[in-house]
């Protein structure tokens, strides 16, 4: 397993920028060094953040709107974006969460009988800003390579400096200054304040719920709970900072911890309040960011993947069946737990019983599911509520249901 | 999960002969499959009846039988081999309903055979359209709505609940065929009448029309664990209406949000499961509501299909090779992706570039034709180009087509007013050029909602062809040409040639814009189809340009040589040069890090483990150079071969050779020696060989002087063409001038009243027997491949001629003259590879007609039927190697030649396809099917048995379904055949054949004493008291086979209706007097018992046997 990767000098020479680029020009620059000059894109300004590749085709509303970018700029490897606009309803949140968005040929016109308006307004409106025209497949060549890193996109103003584009080297120190990824805790900034619940859906609506779950709000998407919704599932979304008491209080049949953004080895409070859930026996379920978070509440480590897995089509293999499912990934970080066979939780002595790791990445073999064997928890690292991807995960929606159904038939008995 | 053990043997069989919607794809994967199916050890029996396949490779498969493939034959073939399991996904649909006849009529279960990859109940689920409604719906999708009708009066009763436009698709057909759209009840009654004679099971579907709206489709794969993937997803430019395989496709699909897109893949992977494809691929396509967003589900192929070939090249996962696999027992999660090595088969391709495919059609082979694109099929082939745009893609692909008028132009001032409105009144109807009026209505400042309204392409689509527009525009205002400005061009899909028109440089103005970009440093990188974006190191280096950045070509330290590809298929330029190609690479890979350069995504060349490497590129002088400079930065480069493409890349050697690239074989000027009129008349004189009177002309005038003083007839032809293209037998001044004037119309305007290449002009020559050779020469010693017999006289283009080898009517003494003939040519001209010479023998004169110094469409057919791997050997040569050297490492018999006279050997018979059937005139007749020296079949067959009659009957069978063995026979011939039918005739009648015949050859037979009944002309229209014409009888499948020769002159329109009518009742029809008596030698060894069958790899046991005999 690769240790979390550290940053080394750069290894991009540091060459000039000519004087005058023109009212509309960007220039994206990595904390390497390696810079490239395109057009802006969306908001004008400066953006600093942890720049990382997404090889979906499809879904660019839902992968702006994911709570987990934030502070990451995305590079698209897809090369048109924008093509059927922005509508009101597949946001996965109520904002754009990227700190900055790079794609090659962003659309001139949309086309889609559901779209609003284009893209391009929406990234200006919620002033995020963006680049175009790189060679973006270059660019996720560089990041496979080298690892993700800081990066920075500077347009407009930003970019000028006494009447001439900024130095290269001044640029590359601005990038430096931000915080790294690594050891950030971030949920507390793209949580819910206030509780909300979604009653149950679809057929279901209007019905008693089948079960209550209180899913914990670390940068959650709206599918998640939407999932659990049309399965009869009553959902209290909480914010992170909920006690277990509040918990208790909501009579729970199962808790979830959602995905979200930043290092899973610094959500220390979010590791004490899963131990609670999991002390009382409540039935578990967490994505993504909720896997991490049960992997290090067993007491397994985690560490950051050098370029993380993000994209639609991950090969998963969910050992309980032998069968492959084709998945939502979005995670730069993943635990560290034995592949093979079952294992004691090290957390505690053992106090947590036996895990096996449930569900494998194919491309990597990283850990994708934890499964708790003497408790009724367990988690994948990707994204079964999909939006954007593949719905192949769906049943672990229905997975979860039935941990609660027999936990709930285990307490009667 | 590993293979299963149980399985030792397979029996693959492959699609045939190429044809419209069914082409050289499933040599691609037919071929795939046999070599994973051999990578497992187990034993691989093939039968396809298509020689110019590389499938069909002796060392493809154990026991290679080319021979029909009916359900006879295969059930002889597998009574002898015993296969243990029968793989029927990997041949199209012809490969599916031969197995499916298999299972019917027993076969596969009295000799224990198992179906692989498909099941019975699967792919009749899959096909019938009544079954597959009622999956659709299990599926939650929804179908459009319909009505199965058997008859038309049902038909009739449909339309009153349907409404009209109606859809109207046969089950059970390939490519479409016999569908179409009916406006009333007129088409209603035509259209479904088609429909009912080609479907098997004479069944039809009507349904709703949702003509308009978008079209996609996708590629699925899932395994015996029901690990479902999907591979592709494909857009169609061309809303429904046009054929998928007609219209211009993109992958990724680019307009659909990710809800609707997983709309689409939660349905194709509910259907998959549903119709139980339990291993393999199959392809869903479905229409969306542009306005709503309605899907309906059309339909889906429950095999490996022309699409899958497209999304395997499209995104680098070789859906016929896990298909193999996952036959065997495999599952997607064991097969590693073959392009990163260490992830597996069970993920989903995504693509960091865009794919656009464009169709190359052939309507100028069939002017009669109506040119309306409908829901069948009628492109002959395909282009397919990659860039980081869908401009830039959408320019590549457009210029690999390689036929004028089929880019982008901005030429003249834009259309206004009432022409516009007729513009957009034209665009509306899809036709081949569509696209290029779309784009001059936009450029006429036509709004992209009104070409929307018209045209109903997706208006994302149409904004991107006005953002062509607008670049073009930039570039034709710059006051100097930039490197902003050329950059943004070259970004978008221009070529240097379309810039130079748009700045108005003049005839070398591609040179000059060349120069000013090389200046700027304007160059493409080379990027590399991965299957990931980049998110994994690609390992196989298939690569693409585009104007970007980075490039991805890895330097080497190798000897590199290039061989240029034949770009789309055409007629007259096919597979069979694809095959050449393919050989090169094997042949040359031992030394040479061999790279290939071509655009079409249904051949084998294209596949990223043919060759070292692979660029898919348009064949273009400006393509191709750029492809070499990058090569020559990666290492050193021998050379690029251009003689094995057909005339795509030959003509592009001159241009390459003054640019300072090396050519390999026969140098630019020796191909000039040929194709020149005035040099080869003397390479001719000086050897002393005769060629018919000939001249040359660029003007009117002068042709009228040349044909006036050689005599009509003549044959014109434009130069530099291949497969006929324009070429016409002349028979007045009247037709010539005609002729010239069209020529001048399609010409160049700049060269007003003057051709850019002369015409030649020629003597015909009237009863003549033609000859083909194929030969190979090394500067000083030739190998004569092979010596083809024509069986139709001179006169009908050779490709369209059926043939035999070895020549069953020539002497040794003409035989010998042939090989010094073609020898003084080879020498003459130069030749240092492939040369393949037309003779006309006319009483006792040996006439050259032509010399082409390159692969010709033959050279599979002469290996396949020889056993000498001519293309390979000519690839060796060209890089240097001797005949010497060949005949020492036995890659060439030193024993034997094409002209060596061996009784033993067996006799190859090549037959053409034509695919008359497809088209029809906007009255919707058949068009005409008599056959002239204009190429317009599409594929070929070869029948091969110990004697003529019966590799005669078998390519006749493999061809067209066979010859009658009784029932009637309708003879009209010209006055100048009817003594030479005579005796055929006869015989026919002896073998229990009823005669029927117009008055005037009646007349002639019955003095013969040949009983035949009198039949109505058409002319006659009905009798009395309604007695039918022989078109009536005909319709109504009365007549058995028709021999009909047409008169020369202007009197071949003569016999249009019935030759019409015979095509569109499929029944065999002769239009000669060498193929009528050639047929009743084949109807003699039909009736004589069942075909019996042999292996390629038992007649080379035997021949190598044989020789050993007779040398020991």
């Amino acid at each position: 397993m690769n240790a979390s990767a550290t940053r080394t000098a750069p290894t991009v020479p540091l060459d000039e920028l000519p004087a005058d680029l023109g009212p509309d020009a960007a220039v994206l620059v990595l904390e390497d060094g390696r810079t490239s000059v395109g057009r802006a894109y969306g908001a004008r300004g400066t953006t600093v953040g942890e720049i990382v590749f997404n090889t979906g085709m499809t879904g660019y509303q839902e992968t702006l709107t994911d709570p987990s970018y934030h502070r990451q700029i995305v590079v698209m490897t897809a090369p048109h974006i924008g093509n059927t606009g922005v509508n009101d309803e597949d946001p996965e949140s109520g904002r754009i969460w990227v700190s900055g968005y790079v794609v090659r040929d962003p659309a001139r016109r949309y086309s889609s009988w559901r779209a609003d308006r284009s893209l391009d307004e929406e990234l200006a409106a919620q002033g995020v800003v963006g680049i175009s025209d790189v060679d973006t497949r270059a660019l996720t060549r560089h990041l496979r390579e080298l690892g993700v890193m800081r990066a920075a996109i500077f347009s407009g103003e930003d970019l000028v400096r006494g009447g001439r584009v900024r130095p290269v080297a001044d640029l590359v120190e601005e990038v430096r200054s931000a915080p790294a990824m690594e050891g950030a805790a971030l949920a507390a900034e793209v949580s819910v304040t206030e509780a909300y619940t979604i009653e149950p859906l679809g057929e279901h609506a209007g019905q008693e719920p089948v079960a209550t779950v209180v899913a914990v709000d670390l940068g959650i998407k709206s599918m998640t709970p939407y999932r659990m919704a049309e399965r009869g599932m009553r959902v209290h979304v909480v914010p992170a900072t909920t006690d277990i008491a509040t918990i208790e209080s909501l009579q729970p049949d199962g808790v979830f911890f959602s995905n979200g953004p930043g290092d899973p080895g610094a959500a220390t409070t979010e590791v004490e309040l899963l131990r609670a859930v999991l002390d009382r026996k409540i039935p578990y379920f967490g994505i993504c960011y909720g896997n991490q978070i049960f992997g290090r509440a067993l007491g397994y480590g985690t560490y950051k993947l050098a370029y993380g897995h993000r994209g639609i089509n991950q090969p998963v293999m969910d050992r309980t069946t032998g069968k492959v499912e084709v998945t939502a990934h979005n995670h730069g970080f993943a635990v560290d737990a034995p592949l093979d066979g079952e294992s004691t939780a090290p957390y505690d002595d053992g106090r947590y019983g036996r895990v096996r790791v449930s569900h494998i990445g194919l491309n990597d073999q990283v850990v994708e599911g934890l499964e708790a064997l003497d408790l009724p928890a367990f988690s994948v690292q990707y994204h079964p509520e999909a939006a954007a991807g593949p719905h192949d995960a769906a049943y672990l929606f229905d997975r979860f249901l039935d941990l609660m159904n027999q936990s709930t038939t285990e307490q009667e008995a | 999960m590993p293979r299963r053990t149980d399985i030792k043997s397979v029996l693959v069989i492959g699609s045939g002969p190429i044809v419209i919607g069914q082409a050289c794809e499933f040599d691609y994967s037919g071929t795939q499959a046999c070599r994973v199916l051999k990578e497992e050890g187990l034993r691989v029996v093939l039968v396809n009846s298509n020689p110019a396949t590389i499938m069909t490779d002796p060392e493809f498969a154990d026991a290679t039988y080319v021979e029909p493939i009916t359900t006879d034959v295969l059930t002889t073939i597998i009574a002898k081999e015993r296969p243990d399991a029968l793989l029927p996904t990997l041949g199209g649909q012809t490969a599916l309903n031969a197995a499916i006849a298999l299972h019917d009529a027993g076969v596969l279960e009295k000799y224990d055979v198992e179906l692989i990859g498909a099941n019975i109940p699967a792919i009749q689920k899959g096909e019938d359209r009544e079954q597959f409604k009622g999956v659709v719906e299990k599926c939650g999708g929804e179908s459009a709505r319909s009505e199965i009708i058997h008859t038309i009066t049902e038909a009739i009763a449909a339309a009153e609940t349907l409404g009209y436009p109606m859809v109207v698709r046969p089950s059970f057909t390939m490519g479409g065929l016999g569908s179409g759209i009916a406006y009333d009840e007129d088409d209603l009654r035509r259209i479904v009448g088609q429909g009912l004679h080609y479907s098997p099971t004479t069944e039809v579907l009507l349904e709703e029309s949702i003509l308009g709206w978008k079209e996609y489709e996708l590629e699925l794969m899932r395994d015996k664990h029901d690990n479902v993937v999907v591979v592709c997803s494909i857009e169609n430019v061309d809303p429904v209406g046009v054929h998928t395989g007609d219209s211009i496709t993109v992958a990724p699909a680019l307009t659909l949000t990710d809800r609707e897109y997983q709309k689409l893949r939660d349905i194709s992977i509910a259907v998959i499961r549903e119709v139980g494809v339990d291993t393999g691929g199959c392809n869903i396509q479905f229409a969306v509501d542009p306005a709503t967003g309605r899907v309906i589900v059309i339909e889906m192929n429950p095999r490996v299909s022309r699409s899958s070939a497209l999304a395997s090249k499209a995104t680098g996962f070789p859906i016929a090779k896990i298909a193999a696999k996952l036959a065997v027992g495999y599952t997607l999660d064991e097969i590693p992706n073959d392009i990163t090595k260490v992830t597996p088969a069970s993920f989903e391709p995504t693509l960091d570039y865009v794919v656009v495919k464009v169709p190359r059609f052939a309507f100028e082979k069939f002017p009669a034709a109506d040119p309306t694109l409908t829901t069948t099929m009628k492109s002959v082939g395909e282009a397919m180009a990659l860039g980081r745009s869908f401009t830039e893609a959408l320019g590549k692909a457009m210029r690999s087509i390689d036929k004028s008028g089929s880019v982008f132009h901005w030429d003249g001032e834009p259309v206004s007013g009432a022409d516009l409105d007729a513009l957009l009144e034209e665009i509306a109807r899809p036709t081949e050029g569509r696209i290029i009026g779309v784009q001059q209505a936009l450029r006429a400042g036509a709004t992209v909602e009104q070409v929307f309204d018209a045209t109903k392409i997706d208006p994302w689509f149409l904004d991107q062809l006005q953002l062509i527009n607008e670049v073009a525009a930039a570039v034709a205002d710059a006051p100097a040409l930039t490197r902003d400005v050329l950059a943004q061009a070259k970004r978008h899909g221009l070529s240097d040639a379309q810039v130079a028109r748009l700045r108005r440089l003049g005839p070398a103005g591609e040179a000059t814009v060349r120069e000013v970009r090389y200046a700027l440093g304007v160059r493409p990188v080379y990027k590399t189809v991965d299957t990931c974006a980049a998110e994994f190191a690609a390992r196989t280096p298939y690569h693409y340009s585009s104007y970007d950045e980075e490039t991805e070509v890895a330097p080497r330290e190798r000897e590199a040589v290039l061989i240029l590809g034949s770009g789309p298929n055409r007629i007259g330029q096919g597979i069979e040069f694809d095959y050449s190609c393919v050989h090169a690479t094997l042949a040359l890979a031992d030394k040479y890090e061999t790279v290939m350069v071509n655009c079409n995504p249904e051949t084998v060349s294209t596949d990223y483990d043919t060759s070292d490497r692979l660029y898919f590129e348009p064949l273009t002088f400006e393509d191709v150079l750029e492809v070499y400079q990058a090569e020559l930065a990666a290492g050193p480069v021998k050379g690029i071969i251009v003689q094995l493409g057909g005339q795509t890349p030959l003509s592009l050697a001159q241009k390459l050779a003054d640019a300072g690239l090396p050519i390999l074989g026969t140098s630019p000027e020796a191909i000039d020696a040929a194709e020149d009129r005035g040099l080869f008349g003397q390479v001719l004189a000086d050897a002393g060989l005769p060629a018919p009177a000939f001249g040359t002309a660029r003007s009117l005038d002068r042709a009228r002087e040349v044909a006036e003083s050689i005599g009509y007839p003549v044959l014109v032809r434009p130069s530099y063409v291949l497969g006929g293209r324009g070429m016409e037998i002349v028979y007045s001044a009247e037709q010539l001038t005609g002729y010239v004037e069209r020529a001048l119309a399609a010409a160049d305007e700049q060269a007003a009243g003057s051709l850019p290449a002369p015409l030649l002009i020629d003597r015909f020559l009237d009863d003549a027997m033609e000859i083909d050779v194929d030969a190979l020469y090394d500067g000083t010693e030739m190998f004569l491949g092979g010596v083809m017999e024509h069986i139709e006289e001179a006169g009908i283009h050779s490709g369209d001629s059926a043939c035999v080898l070895p020549p069953v009517s020539l002497s040794v003494t003409e035989l010998e003259r042939i090989r010094r003939s073609t020898e003084a040519i080879a020498k003459g001209v130069g030749v240092r590879g492939l040369l393949n010479v037309q003779y006309a023998l006319v009483s006792d004169v040996l006439y050259v007609l032509e010399a082409n110094p390159r692969a010709s469409r033959t050279v599979p057919f002469v290996s396949k039927a020889t056993g000498v791997p001519l293309a390979k050997a000519a690839a060796r040569v060209m890089a240097g190697e001797t005949i010497a050297d060949l005949h020492a490492e036995g890659v060439l018999p030193s024993d034997r030649d094409g002209a060596t006279i061996d009784l033993t050997d067996p006799i190859a018979v090549k037959e053409a396809v034509l695919p008359f059937k497809r088209f029809r005139t906007a009255e919707g007749v058949a068009v005409d099917t008599v056959l002239g020296p204009e190429m317009r079949s599409t594929g070929e067959v070869m029948g091969f048995d110990a004697d003529f009659p019966t590799a005669f009957a078998k390519s006749q069978s493999a061809a067209f379904g066979g010859l009658p063995e009784s029932g009637r026979v309708f003879v009209s011939v010209a006055d100048r055949d009817k003594r030479s039918v005579v005796l055929p005739i006869k015989r026919l009648t002896e073998l229990g054949f009823e005669v029927l015949a117009t008055e005037g050859t009646a007349v002639v037979l019955r003095r013969s004493g040949i009983p035949a009944t009198v039949v109505r002309k058409y002319s006659e229209g009905h009798g009395a008291d309604g007695e039918p014409t022989i078109v009536d009888l005909i319709t109504e499948g009365e007549v058995d086979m028709v021999v009909n020769t047409p008169n020369g002159q202007g009197a071949r329109a003569d016999g249009y209706e019935i030759r019409a009518a015979t095509t569109a009742a499929d029944k065999p029809i002769v239009t000669t007097v060498q193929q009528l008596s050639a047929a009743v030698q084949g109807i003699e060894a039909q009736l004589a018992g069942p075909f019996a069958v042999g292996s390629l790899q038992e007649h080379l046991a035997e021949r190598t046997a044989r020789r050993a005999g007779a040398t020991a």
